[in-house]
């Protein structure tokens, strides 16, 4: 009888109404509204997990007139793992944000983005799809700017701006599909689709914007001063979940929708810009003064590595290979989606206690705030993908598979990444722990190091990765 | 189908998505913002041309409600959208920046911080 | 960013292929499909909708989470509009003449829009064509001087922007409750749910529209006379 579908949506929606009309009681209204919003995801997904998938036809009508939602695997997954995220961030702001004035302007607009977040990834129908990343991009783009700074608010407007480009983008690649096939709901488009100029239209458009909307190299433009300049529990929501839900609706088209029409090359060039995401992410993180800059700079290497997957997947046959692809981009996808929350508040709360969030004068921070230097450590392990953090396990099967596609270059890519990821994290946890004043540059004697850097970086990545090889070795003398 | 429906759509289609064509241009080529949102409204109108010429069935059959719909909801995202915009630019246009909330203020280095 | 020579040159050039593709798909959209699309279903379906104006139809019961979530949309742009800052000082008050003409012209917006909403689930009307004449009366009330656009003060312009959504989810969720299902309407009773969802709707539109032409959070002071 009651609807989980429609309730994951109807109530954050319900609560952010409710803390417009009473601002004096937005705290309240707004954790009872996570608590409740939280439930029913968590509902929802064990259902999911049991059974089939769930599938609701709202107002009675059945599709193609009606609007449909749907949960699948990948659907459930992400919502269980957005629904946390949030609850977690909700929980954050009740303190981050105290009772001030910004608390009444942050709740309404959080719960609202929490909607639009359940939404989009329950949706089943091409224009509500729309509808959904417009309510996603307005309200993460007026939370961006609470801080009140002048830089929050060009930042805010740059990705409000560019996300309305990608959404303008989107809604003519649906247009072009209801001219040529007449419906609007993804099964039965995707039903209906044949190779031709309409479907190739319709991916370039609907993936490209998109694609601005997931800050792929080289569209990232936006994210790092975006992320950087919000509030911390803001930075939180928007690295963790908002870029998510647009990378999930790619996936979404490029696996079911466009599944017939997409190419090799064309997968290939999603790849090569992910590939460009992860090195030029890591290297600007390698190089961020500030905490929270490195963090969003982080979070443009993380989406690269998702879009690595892309050439797999689609050179991928179907069946085993393509489950276990799936499988690891979901566990990165879900891990860093926990990792980048956490470590986005701590940043802030570090950002808090100290004033300001410049690494260089991170120091001592580990004593002063134990707990949130853990949190950075932890996330950082999941980061960089040290076991047995999900990112070990994706980035595992990434390279084991990339090779195995004939594919390998993908695995220099990610283990290139991970070295870089593991340095900018350590660089972040040595000035935590460290009380005196850190060295200028990270090699004091070239000779002795740099041999010493290559066996560490061969014994924690290279003999594991070589281990098939070395066993057909072993075997082959036999 | 009917070659004076088809003409119909086909011209009234053409001209949204030349709409379309336009403001992208003027979206990426113009610097100030108030010419951004321009040129959006008029990527927006585009799309909404497509629409209501795919809903065209004729002088005498009633047409496609869907379409119609679809062009209405977007016509108030596209509105929303843009008033967010102009509230944003106010905000810049201002001289000094507000008081900084309860989280702290001033970011020091403006590294990508401004715009390009 | 001053565009370089060849970049001026390289977007058109590569925005008239891009659409000399989309032109090619949507000849071929047209021409590949027969033509009726939804429009045969929707029209079918109508008279059980509760309206007879097919668009309402659609917009309001066949698309009603669509329109939901696009009045969340509008109070979402009005949330973060409001939290940029203050509105803007208010116009100074009119003279004589348009003092006197807004005094025919808002009630008539007035009357107009309540005429549009109700005969919207009959003819081309219909909370949002309603809504965009209150939220025009607005405009003409705060272009001729008045403080809010003779909208309340802050806590009831909260109720009034958050009541469409208000309703419409209730009822949504009051319809879940009872067993039909989010959003679907019995059809004995759906004429009146829809204008009752309407007329929430109306209110808020307007509202929200004239708050958002405002530019941010409404004054508290009065302005002082010049």
């Amino acid at each position: 009888m009651l609807d989980p579908l429609a309730l994951a949506v109807a109530l954050p929606l319900l609560g952010a109404l409710l803390v417009t009309m009473l601002p004096g009681w937005s705290r309240t209204l707004g954790m009872l509204t996570a608590l409740a919003t939280t439930g029913v995801a968590l509902w929802l997904t064990v259902t999911v997990w049991s059974g089939e998938g769930l599938r609701s036809d709202l107002g009675g009508w059945g599709v193609p007139l009606g609007i449909g939602l749907r949960a699948d695997g990948l659907a459930a997954a992400l919502v269980a793992m957005a629904n946390l995220v949030a609850l977690a961030i909700s929980i954050n702001a009740t303190g981050y944000f105290g009772a001030a004035e910004s608390s009444r302007k942050f709740w309404p607009l959080w719960l609202l983005l929490w909607t639009a977040l359940n939404g989009l990834f329950l949706a089943a129908d091409l224009f509500n799809l729309y509808v959904m990343l417009e309510l996603l991009g307005l309200s993460a783009a007026a939370l961006g700017a609470l801080t009140g700074t002048r830089e929050a608010a060009e930042a805010n407007l740059r990705y409000l701006l560019v996300g309305l480009l990608g959404s303008m983008t989107y809604l003519l690649g649906v247009a072009l599909l209801y001219t040529a096939y007449g419906v609007l709901d993804l099964e039965l488009v995707a039903e209906a689709l044949t190779p031709g100029p309409v479907a190739w239209s319709a991916l370039a458009l609907m993936v490209g914007g998109l694609l601005l909307k997931s800050a792929l190299f080289p569209l990232h433009f936006w994210l790092p001063p975006a992320h950087a300049n919000a509030p911390a529990p803001v930075s939180a929501a928007l690295s963790a979940l908002v870029v998510k839900a647009a990378i999930y609706l790619v996936l979404r088209l490029w696996l079911d929708l466009f599944d017939g029409i997409v190419t090799l090359p064309a997968a290939m060039l999603l790849g090569l810009l992910g590939a460009g995401a992860v090195l030029w992410g890591s290297w600007r993180a390698l190089r961020a003064e500030r905490l929270k800059l490195l963090a969003a700079y982080s979070t443009v290497a993380q989406i690269g590595y998702l879009f690595l997957f892309l050439p797999l997947l689609t050179a991928a046959p179907d069946g085993d290979t393509r489950e276990r692809l799936l499988t690891a981009l979901v566990l990165l996808a879900l891990t860093h989606g926990f990792a980048k929350a956490g470590f986005f508040l701590a940043a802030g709360l570090v950002q808090k206690s100290t004033g300001h969030d410049r690494i260089r004068e991170l120091g001592g921070a580990a004593q002063s705030l134990p707990a949130a230097t853990f949190t950075i450590g932890l996330a950082g392990v999941a980061l960089i993908g040290l076991p047995p953090s999900g990112t070990f396990f994706a980035k595992w099967i990434l390279v084991g598979q990339a090779i195995a596609l004939g594919q390998w270059w993908w695995a220099l890519v990610a283990m290139a990444g991970t070295l870089l990821a593991a340095a900018y994290v350590f660089r972040v946890l040595a000035r935590a722990f460290n009380r005196e004043p850190t060295p200028k540059c990270f090699l004091t004697d070239p000779r002795t190091e740099i041999p010493a850097l290559l066996l560490a970086a061969l014994s924690a990545l290279g003999v594991g990765l070589a281990a098939q090889p070395i066993a057909v070795l072993l075997g082959a003398g036999v | 189908m009917s070659h004076e429906i088809l003409l119909t759509q086909l011209l009234y289609g053409s001209a949204g998505l030349l709409f379309f064509l336009l403001g992208a241009w003027s979206f990426i080529s113009h610097e100030p913002l108030w010419r951004k949102l321009i040129a959006l409204n008029i990527m927006g109108a585009g799309v909404f041309h497509v629409l209501v010429a795919v809903a065209y069935r004729g002088l005498d059959t009633p047409p496609d409600p869907v379409p119609h719909a679809l062009v209405l909801t977007g016509i108030v995202v596209a509105v929303s959208a843009t008033a967010l915009a102009l509230a944003f630019g106010r905000r810049l246009d201002r001289e000094a920046p507000e008081h900084a909330s309860d989280a702290h203020g001033g970011v020091d280095d403006r590294e990508d911080g401004t715009h390009a | 960013m001053s565009s370089s020579n060849p970049q001026a040159l390289l977007i058109p050039l590569l925005l008239a292929a891009i659409g000399a593709l989309l032109f090619w798909a949507f000849w071929s959209g047209l021409t590949g499909h027969e033509g009726e699309r939804l429009a045969a279903l929707a029209l079918e379906r109508v008279p059980e909708s509760g309206a007879s104006n097919p668009v309402t139809s659609v917009l309001l019961n066949f698309r009603a989470y669509d329109t939901l979530l696009e009045l969340a949309v509008l109070l979402a742009a009005l949330l973060g509009i409001w939290s940029l800052g203050p509105a803007a000082a208010p116009y100074q008050p009119a003279a004589l003449l348009l003092d006197s003409l807004v005094g025919w012209v808002v009630p008539m917006l007035i009357i107009a829009g309540g005429y549009l909403l109700w005969i919207g689930g009959q003819a081309p009307g219909g909370a949002f064509q309603a809504g965009a004449l209150l939220g025009a009366a607005g405009v003409t009330l705060a272009l001729s001087g008045r403080p809010n656009a003779g909208l309340p003060g802050e806590a009831w312009l909260r109720v009034l922007a958050a009541l469409g959504t208000l309703v419409f989810a209730l009822v949504g969720l009051t319809l879940m409750g009872v067993g039909l299902g989010f959003l679907t309407y019995p059809p004995a009773l759906a004429k009146w749910l829809i204008l009752t969802i309407e007329t929430g709707a109306t209110l808020s539109i307007g509202a929200t529209l004239a708050a958002a032409f405002l530019g941010g959070r409404p004054r508290t002071t009065r302005p002082a006379e010049p």
